[in-house]
């Protein structure tokens, strides 16, 4: 292998990664917080691309506006989400919410597929993103440049948010234990609000590049790095969003890197990442960074 | 400046407040004594609003408050440190008292308060950046109160604070609860430690499975026979 393709691999690998990062960290901040794995998260991903989409087809929106337009709507359909279908099962046994969940999967696919049809939608990309730079001897796509940085800057300041504001230190409290974050004056509905609307403004900005990246909407686009995501989060450490980063980072790179370097397991690519999450699960339930969530008071 | 009116506490099935009344004036101490599972964290827990009383009327300041959310109750004024300190492990010390103060937005004032805290709790100040989690039980207890004060309380609520402490170390947190309340804080106490308990407080309740079964001044019922045999050992 060249080290010009080296490079190219790395790059796509580090896209790849940063985009499960990216919905990854949606997991996992639900799951710290109210204990729940939301199936419905890839929906939202799937989502935040096809909003991009309806604003530049047919509102005409130049593509920076549509690009924040859906980030804010996918955020608050988040949002929304949970108020309808999480929020009056919350003193229902943990299995409820679950299963609600699996539900608004289904329900956010079929409604994308009456919305905006089944039919595969080319997205438009921008050029400066597309069009291929010689840097040296190594042939590069901005866009896998473009989104690792840009995701860095999200990861960041979900970071930012988590750890040095107000609303974080509630989120990082209910976490832990509702009664007393209540107690010390934390409005918990509306912080679990902007948990989900925060995840879901990532997952979004992850299903907006995904469909630069590759760059076909389909209603049934967001299962599969969904599921990806999800097993990233697992790997990293459920609850941890450290963790998440790293786990979707890391298996960004192991997909990328084996197709590289054995191209005849490239069909493996998917059943490789589950057998991950399975070997994950039996030998160390708890992911690289995660602790042992005790169940909540 | 606080009272209860005939209050009613269910949980399920279990009638746990089988009606009762109780005035905590402004600026006293008032405890509330009684053996384990007499109902004493279900009084604190109605009044801060984690148990929605069935009936009856929780009073503060000339408002009536029953069945508010603990997030507005304590916006009102009225602090509780829980039963177990409920301290958060994976938080530090400092987030732990910035967290007691989540329902203020006056940064100057908590800042402000931040100081004095740390002024009764020099330990804690040392330990500012320490994971909560990593704080000895006497220490735990100390945030506990600190953070409940945090939230600049007229009514600080104490469920059981010398539980599993060194009789040194409940020695010196009634001797702050003491401090508090000489600043003006009005503190309802609750207490297994009856004689502890009974010696600070200017007026006291004695619960029994849900009912109260006797009232008075605290040195008036630190001297009663009852008293005595019942919680005092004789
Ligand atoms: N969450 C609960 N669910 C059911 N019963 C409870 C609960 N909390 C307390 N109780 C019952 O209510 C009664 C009073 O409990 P509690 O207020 O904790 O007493 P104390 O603080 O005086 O020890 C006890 O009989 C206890 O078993
Ligand atoms: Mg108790």
């Amino acid at each position: 292998m060249t080290s010009s393709m080296f490079v190219q691999h790395f790059l796509n690998a580090l896209t790849l990664g940063s985009l499960y990062a990216l919905i990854a960290i949606g997991y996992t901040m639900v799951y710290g917080i109210l204990r729940l794995i939301n199936f419905a998260h890839g929906e939202i991903f799937m989502l935040g691309a096809y909003f991009v989409f309806w604003g530049v087809v047919l509102l005409h929106l130049p593509w920076p506006v549509a690009v924040l337009g859906a980030i804010l709507i996918t955020a608050l359909t988040g949002v929304l989400v949970d108020r309808v279908a999480y929020r009056p099962l919350r003193e229902a046994p943990r299995i409820s919410a679950l299963i609600s969940s699996i539900g608004v999967s289904f329900f956010l696919q079929n409604l994308a597929v009456v919305v905006f049809s089944a039919i595969p939608r080319q997205v438009y990309r921008p050029e400066w993103l597309t069009k291929v730079m010689i840097v040296g001897k190594v042939r590069v796509l901005p866009l896998t440049l473009f989104v690792p940085a840009l995701s860095l800057v999200l990861m960041l300041g979900s970071i930012y948010i988590v750890y040095k504001t107000k609303p974080g230190l509630g989120m990082r409290a209910i976490a832990k234990d509702i009664e007393t974050s209540r107690l010390m004056g934390v409005p918990v509905n509306r912080i679990i609000s902007l948990t989900f609307g925060l995840g879901s403004a990532l997952a979004a900005a992850s299903g907006i590049m995904w469909a630069l990246r590759y760059p076909q909407l389909q209603p049934i686009m967001g299962v599969i790095p969904g599921f990806k995501a999800f097993i990233a989060a697992v790997l990293g450490g459920i609850g941890s969003i450290g963790g998440a980063v790293v786990g979707g980072v890391l298996l960004g790179f192991v997909e990328i890197m084996l197709v590289a370097f054995m191209p005849e397991l490239a069909g493996f690519r998917d059943a490789f990442a589950f057998v991950l999450l399975i070997v994950i699960l039996l030998f160390r339930p708890t992911g690289l960074f995660g602790e042992r969530l005790e169940d909540k008071v | 400046m606080l009272s209860l009116e005939n209050l009613q506490v269910y949980y399920g099935a279990i009638h746990a407040i089988k009606g009762i009344s109780i005035t905590i004036p402004k600026g006293k101490v008032v405890t509330l004594i009684g053996a384990n599972g007499a109902g004493k964290s279900t009084v604190l827990r109605a009044i801060s609003g984690l148990a929605k009383p069935r009936s009856g009327r929780i009073v503060y300041n000339q408002a009536e408050i029953t069945g508010w959310p603990p997030e507005n109750v304590v916006r009102q004024g009225i602090a509780l440190a829980p039963e177990g300190r409920r301290i958060l492990p994976h938080l530090t010390v400092f987030e732990n008292l910035q967290l007691g103060a989540y329902s203020r937005s006056d940064k100057a004032g908590i800042a402000e308060d931040i100081d004095k805290v740390n002024g009764l709790f020099p330990r804690l100040q040392e330990r500012a950046q320490q994971k909560g989690g990593t704080l000895s039980g006497g220490e735990q207890q100390m945030l506990a109160v600190a953070r409940a004060l945090m939230s600049r309380p007229q009514v600080l609520m104490l469920d059981e604070p010398s539980l599993g402490l060194a009789p040194k170390l409940v020695a010196e947190v009634f001797e702050i609860i003491r401090a508090i309340n000489a600043q003006g804080c009005t503190v309802l106490l609750v207490e297994q430690n009856a004689f502890t308990a009974l010696r600070i407080a200017d007026y006291a309740y004695v619960l029994e499975v849900g009912t109260i079964v006797l009232e008075g001044e605290g040195e008036a019922l630190l001297h009663d026979e009852r008293v005595r045999a019942a919680y005092l050992g004789g």
